[in-house]
């Protein structure tokens, strides 16, 4: 038994999207299959990771952990959604001070780290840990992370 | 993963869903979602609280009491004025749930109806005498949350009943109280012991203990009975931890002594720093 497909309208970087989901299709899934937005990541899969971070209605969420019929009239960021008109000056920072390793983890990082600037503008280095806390690099990159998130804040990164 | 989804607006069209067979109530879903992921529970029926009017996602004063909302989410308890000024334990214990995208999803209300022995919130509304607000398809109860954990992930919740906020008593004098975690790394962790001890004015002390027995645990003593060793052994009979993959039976007991003593003391000093 299948349960019947539902139409999800929400609203993705700024435009207005439709998708069918099934009840069981997460906002990650549908975002990346059916919306064709693949920057987000499926790690865990179990909100551990933070790979999959997008911002939805204002705050970041593991985007594994929330059903696509729970989005509808949503707003939702996806990493496609930051610097889209050109990079951000975290993403600039990001490039900079090296951060980027293997780059799985960057879509969620520089999600998570966008959000935490949107609240905190000028973050003390354990604000950026603890904002960043819920986001693993295998790489084991987070100097480099915290420093970036750091240096586009203002600060001089130093870690 | 194969169930309907249903997204009620009212609490008796809610109730009435959550009374069929196989029904789960959504909440945060970062419990939920997981079980489902690994098919611990394959509901039939997944039942959607967020938009139901009854269930709120608000913190209210009301009549001396605090309600938070059964749709509140940590960390909107964390950034809350009134909770951080009447029960700063309980927004410390949010503050640590997870991570920032989890704190974002994750209910109070959800929390306690996981009934994860270590759930973090639980300490909290242990020590300071919250009181859950059920709602079932006739009734609506308060139970004292001492009352509400049954087991580990079981409450005394009935099929169809449906937390709808928690309210705590906003205190009349001068309180004091700390709260204590212990995980294997900073971070996001689960607790391998987690307390919360609170203090009045009349010596009255109340802790609320996680992940040292089969449900969050409450006991209480008083400040002239813990100044001997008797005394923190009477408080601390109450536990009984077992050693699993976060820590050790000793270690726990040991690290219970241990941060029990400290919290009581750091509530000690915040009484008299307020009195």
């Amino acid at each position: 038994m299948s349960p019947i497909e539902s139409a999800v309208t929400l609203t993705v970087n700024g435009s207005r999207r439709t998708a069918r989901v099934s009840p069981s299709t997460t906002l990650l899934e549908m975002v990346r299959a059916r919306l064709e937005l693949t920057g987000a990541k499926e790690c865990c899969a179990e909100g551990e990771c933070g790979a999959c971070t997008m911002i939805l209605d204002g705050e970041p969420v593991n985007s594994c952990l929330v059903l696509a019929v729970e989005t509808e009239g949503s707003e939702v960021t996806t990493i496609e959604g930051i610097g889209a008109a050109g990079m951000t000056w975290l993403q600039e920072s990001f490039l900079a001070t090296g951060a980027i390793q293997c780059g799985f983890c960057i879509p969620g990082m520089v999600v998570a780290a966008t959000a935490l600037l949107e609240r905190v503008p000028r973050p003390t280095e354990s604000e950026v840990r603890e904002g960043l806390s819920g986001n693993l690099c295998r790489c084991g990159g987070y100097s480099r992370i915290c420093a970036a998130v750091m240096v586009a804040a203002g600060g001089d990164g130093a870690t | 993963m194969t169930f309907q989804y249903h997204r009620p607006q009212s609490l008796g069209e809610a109730t009435d869903l959550l009374g069929k067979d196989d029904a789960v109530a959504l909440a945060g879903g970062t419990d939920l979602l997981v079980a489902l992921r690994h098919r611990v529970v394959r509901p039939a029926l997944v039942v959607d609280l967020k938009s139901v009017a009854d269930i709120a996602n608000g913190i209210e004063v009301e009549g001396g009491r605090l309600r938070i909302g059964g749709g509140v989410v940590m960390n909107r308890l964390t950034r809350n004025e009134e909770v951080n000024r009447h029960f700063p334990a309980l927004a410390q214990a949010a503050a640590v749930v997870g991570s920032v995208q989890i704190r974002n999803r994750a209910t109070l209300a959800g929390n306690l109806c996981n009934a994860s022995p270590a759930a973090d919130t639980a300490p909290a509304l242990l020590a300071y005498g919250a009181t859950v607000i059920a709602s079932g398809t006739d009734i609506t109860r308060s139970i004292p949350v001492e009352e509400f954990f049954t087991g580990p992930g079981t409450t005394v919740l009935e099929r169809g009943e449906i937390v709808t906020a928690v309210e705590l008593p906003i205190p009349l004098k001068a309180l004091g109280s700390a709260f204590a975690r212990v995980t294997r790394r900073r971070g996001v962790d689960l607790a391998s012991v987690s307390l919360v001890c609170t203090l009045d004015s009349s010596g009255l002390a109340r802790f609320g203990f996680g992940a040292v027995g089969p449900t969050p645990l409450l006991a209480e003593s008083t400040f002239d009975e813990l100044a001997t060793d008797d005394g923190w052994s009477r408080l601390l009979s109450v536990t009984s931890p077992i050693t699993d993959v976060r820590a050790g039976a000793e270690y726990r007991r040991a690290m219970l002594h241990v941060h029990s003593k400290r919290a009581f003391q750091a509530a000690s000093d915040e009484l008299r720093a307020a009195t």
